[in-house]
């Protein structure tokens, strides 16, 4: 982002550039204040005691977190592996020409859209029983799947119109048409964002915390609010954060690489990107 | 039926902590977003790079982390406040990292030209801001900043889980008097589904008003 290519400014002067420069200090003031703050709370409040560390040299402590992480990627597994069939079905259903087919889906895709996913992993939980991994993988899985049904959709749509008109003058049927002529492309241009919404689909696999599927954060919980180690809240956030922090960006960088790949790939260029990668579909959970 | 109009006080009262929840942590999210935003464009290097940690951090943490940090982990530093505080506080930061990016996105959709063009007529900063700028970048980002708008409504739903009254909440309520539970759910489902298409016809309301093509 360089400020030369905004609309905002002109090419800062010697004096502008003064004037920013002096702003520039104020800010980094102001934000080493805040910084310094928070270390001295970190202090003040006695969060480096030794007790408070001296769980994370247990063995058994180590396991329950590296068993909670092995939870939380399964349930990220098993979520990517019924959203994205669940994903296709269901824009293939949209993108049909049967309109009780196409009404159907849309119905289906626009509920799932609409509920909040915690409401539904609760109903799935509480009301249909389902044991806590199943319930979180199957909300997950029926939200982010029609979220990605609508960027399948746009992907398919999004391929320039000529395709579809030279493969049907061929002589293929729409089965041929979408499976050897338009998913192929839309695939390319549709893969920044499928990788997006795989990140909302693993940040929300700590929801299944609130309903007590064992997964990291739960891990986390149970060290946290332990008595025996003085409630080591803060450095339990302090290894459990950069984690999930960590495997989100590792996510989004793979998708603004697969972006900029694509950009680069005279291939797609034709077809523009669904969704920025900037904007991720959805911003829940 | 008889789920609901037993209970009706119980499902009210969720559905106004909800619906409180979401107006209060959208003020904070526009607002805060805005400035992260401001932050994000201006010719200050070290609020740019503040911005971007901002944002970049923000819309990598799983939001339940950021509630459990919030509510469990900000009494370590001896800040008690009421739930309900702390849920806005959460939601609000949370959603400001969207907030920013879509404003930011707004800002630049305005083509350079038309600063040139202000700049050129003699227009201070603050009016080509004011006048030409923002105008346009706002009215290009009433979709987006829509569904914003919608998904911090359907997060809410997360606040129940820590203590704060709202509408998913009140299945334990229900559920405890012994009422069919799928019912229960299906109430509380409709409760959510007012509240989104009210957001969303709200925003295409203002879309249609203002919207600029381009």
């Amino acid at each position: 982002m360089t400020v030369e290519s905004s609309a905002l400014y002109d090419v800062p002067g010697p004096k502008a550039l003064a004037r920013h420069r002096l702003y520039g200090w104020l800010a980094l003031l102001a934000i080493a204040a805040v910084l310094g703050w928070v270390v001295y709370m970190l202090f003040h409040t006695e969060q480096f005691t030794y007790q408070k560390w001296m769980p994370f040299e247990y063995k058994g402590v180590q396991e329950l977190l590296l068993r909670g992480l092995g939870n939380t990627l399964r349930a990220f597994g098993w979520t990517v592996l019924f959203a994205l069939p669940f994903g296709a079905l269901f824009a293939a259903g949209r993108l049909s020409e049967h309109r009780a087919v196409r009404w159907v889906s849309t119905v289906v895709v626009e509920f799932f859209r609409a509920m909040p996913l915690l409401v539904m992993i609760f109903f799935i939980f509480v009301a249909l029983k389902a044991p806590p991994m199943w319930a979180l993988v199957a909300g997950l899985a029926l939200y982010n799947g029609s979220v990605l049904a609508e960027v399948f959709r746009a992907g398919v749509l999004a391929v320039p119109r000529g395709q579809k008109e030279a493969a049907y003058a061929l002589g293929l049927r729409k089965t041929q048409v979408m499976a050897y002529v338009l998913v192929p492309q839309a695939n390319r241009a549709m893969l920044p964002a499928i990788v997006s919404q795989l990140v909302v689909a693993l940040k929300d696999t700590s929801l299944g915390f609130l309903i007590t599927y064992e997964e990291f954060l739960h891990a986390g919980k149970l060290i946290a609010t332990n008595l025996d180690y003085d409630l080591p809240f803060i450095p339990v956030v302090m290894v459990i954060a950069p984690v999930y922090i960590g495997m989100c960006l590792l996510l989004s960088w793979f998708a603004k690489w697969l972006e900029r790949r694509g950009r680069r790939d005279p291939k797609v260029r034709g077809g523009a990107p669904v969704a920025p990668t900037g904007l991720t579909p959805d911003p829940q959970g | 039926m008889r789920v609901l109009t037993d209970n009706w006080s119980t499902y009210w009262h969720g559905f106004l902590g909800t619906l409180w929840l979401t107006l209060v942590s959208a003020v904070l999210a526009l607002v805060l977003g805005a400035v992260v935003a401001g932050f994000r464009v201006s010719p200050v290097k070290p609020l740019r790079v503040f911005g971007t940690g901002w944002v970049t951090v923000l819309r990598n943490t799983p939001l339940t982390l950021l509630f459990f940090i919030v509510v469990l982990g900000l009494p370590r530093f001896d800040i008690t406040l009421p739930f309900f505080t702390f849920a806005v506080l959460a939601l609000g930061c949370y959603t400001s990292a969207f907030v920013c990016e879509t404003l930011r996105s707004g800002v630049n959709t305005v083509p350079t030209g038309q600063g040139e063009a202000a700049r050129s007529l003699g227009l201070t900063f603050g009016q080509t801001l004011r006048l030409v700028v923002l105008p346009q970048a706002y009215r290009s980002v009433v979709a987006p900043l829509g569904s914003v708008m919608i998904a911090l409504a359907k997060n809410t739903a997360i606040a129940g889980s820590f203590s704060v009254v709202e509408l998913l909440g009140t299945y334990r309520t229900i559920n405890e008097l012994g009422y069919d539970i799928v019912w229960t759910f299906v109430w509380i489902a409709a409760g959510y589904l007012v509240l989104t298409l009210a957001i969303s016809a709200l925003f295409n309301l203002l879309e249609r008003r203002v919207a600029v093509s381009r």
